[in-house]
């Protein structure tokens, strides 16, 4: 099997990748969201107590 | 009078407090992400590669390896929902709520894609992108669900009444589960019937069936890393002032 | 359990079944409305309305797929393995368009009794299997 025909998915190409490309742009966004959220509200956090302390 | 015996019972609360549950899941989600990719890899490889093409539908027929796994796991998480809303109800258990609200969001994707690649499967296959049958119109009603879950839960200012309502309305929608699965029996539909799970004999070549498989088990540990992740962030939102989340800071600091 | 709990999970577990047998006999009540297409036997048998669209499902016949003219005029027999229907359709039909499949047809019938469709679209099975395989599946049956 070539590379070619590969991408060519039998003319089904636009179909195909598609389907995958908004899964994979899907199930991303779900999986980062929260971990840069929760990054974003740890730093948070940490300056409320440095001032705090202060 | 207890029916669930005390080390049991002990080391769930112990286990469900927030912040053993936190460094579980720290321990936990490198083991997933090494079997996630496990089971990713061989699953798209075979799915797109090595299967070959259907007799009637082509290439095109390659959507399954994704619109399948996702239905399933649309079904799945909104089970697993119910169940943790039944729990939360029950026995008020924190964590039965965080789990619950961490994993609407990961469902409404699920449903998102199975919709999604249902039609640009469709609209090849069967000529139309979109037909309201008695299939397509549960499973939109199941994506409507899940953003009234998330919706509900974020209108609500106090969580813990919230997580309660949340809880009911996981229950009450559970109702649409049977009638999704079984939607291509009772009635006549524009959706085939079931093919994996068809009792006399899968009618899917062992040769396409064993990606499918594959791609299965890669989204059920993809949700398991997913709802870890959205827990831990709703953990801290729960109680940003506890003394675990402060060790937690002098940690990282 | 503490008794409060097993009320609550009393509650719970009356509620479900209040809210399936609400479903239940929701969708009995509407059971026509989910159909999503008639029968070529709900046809012959004058169920299906006459001088409205309806969908009509079943399998093209094998060999009653016709052109009669240049255009994009179809012909083809649709059945249910009972019941046989005339459908007519000019317009392009879907890839998995071929004799023997499973279509829904969306149109209305007229005087002659055939079905003149406006949209057709192909219902495609739950099998799924290499060419090859379907190829000696089908040699299998002649070869007895």
């Amino acid at each position: 099997m070539s590379l070619e025909n590969f991408f060519a998915m039998g003319g089904y190409a636009f179909y195909v990748w598609t389907s995958y490309g908004i899964t994979l742009a899907v199930l991303l966004w779900n999986l980062f969201a929260p971990i840069v959220q929760r990054k974003q509200l740890l730093r948070q956090l940490a300056l409320k107590q440095k001032r705090a302390q202060q | 009078m207890s029916f669930i015996p005390a080390p049991i019972s002990r080391f769930f609360h112990r286990t469900a407090s927030p912040p053993h549950f936190y460094t579980l899941a720290d321990k936990l989600l490198p083991w997933l992400t090494v079997l996630f990719l496990l089971l990713l890899i061989p699953g798209l490889y075979g799915g797109l590669v090595m299967a070959p093409a259907d007799y009637q539908q082509g290439d095109s027929y390659r959507i399954i390896y994704i619109h399948v796994p996702a239905a399933w796991m649309s079904l799945f998480i909104y089970v697993l929902m119910a169940v943790m809303g039944g729990i939360a109800l029950v026995w008020r258990m924190k964590l039965a709520e965080v789990m619950l609200i961490s994993s609407a969001p990961i469902g409404a994707g699920f449903t998102l894609v199975a919709l999604v690649t249902g039609s640009l499967w469709g609209k090849p296959m069967w000529g139309t992108w979109w037909v309201w049958d008695a299939r397509l119109t549960s499973e939109l009603i199941l994506l409507f669900l899940y953003l009234g879950v998330t919706s509900l839960y974020g209108a609500i200012e106090d969580k813990r009444s919230a997580a309660r309502a949340v809880s009911i309305l996981a229950l009450v929608g559970v109702v649409n589960i049977p009638i999704i699965h079984y939607s291509v029996e009772w009635w006549n539909t524009l959706h085939q019937g079931p093919t994996v799970s068809k009792m006399d004999k899968p009618s899917i070549h062992i040769s396409m069936l064993i990606p499918l498989l594959l791609m299965a088990g890669a989204f059920k540990v993809y949700y398991a890393i997913a709802v870890l992740q959205a827990a831990k962030l709703e953990l801290i939102k729960r109680e940003p002032s506890a003394q675990w989340v402060k060790n937690l800071l002098e940690q990282n600091a | 359990m503490k008794p409060h709990r097993k009320q609550r999970l009393l509650l719970i577990g009356l509620m479900l079944i209040g809210i399936g047998l609400a479903a239940t006999f929701a969708l009995k009540a509407f059971n026509e409305n989910l159909m999503y297409f008639f029968s070529t036997t709900d046809v012959a048998e004058g169920k299906a309305p006459r001088d409205a669209l309806f969908r009509l499902g079943g399998m093209v016949v094998k060999g009653s797929v016709e052109r009669p003219g240049a255009d994009l005029l179809v012909r083809f027999k649709l059945s249910d393995f009972s019941k046989e229907v005339t459908v007519e359709y000019s317009g392009i039909l879907p890839d998995l368009f071929r004799e023997g499949q499973g279509i829904v047809a969306m149109g209305r019938l007229d005087g002659r009794g055939v079905f003149v469709a406006e949209e057709v679209l192909a219902k495609h099975d739950e099998n799924y299997m290499p060419p090859e395989v379907a190829d000696s599946l089908k040699k299998a049956p002649e070869a007895e």
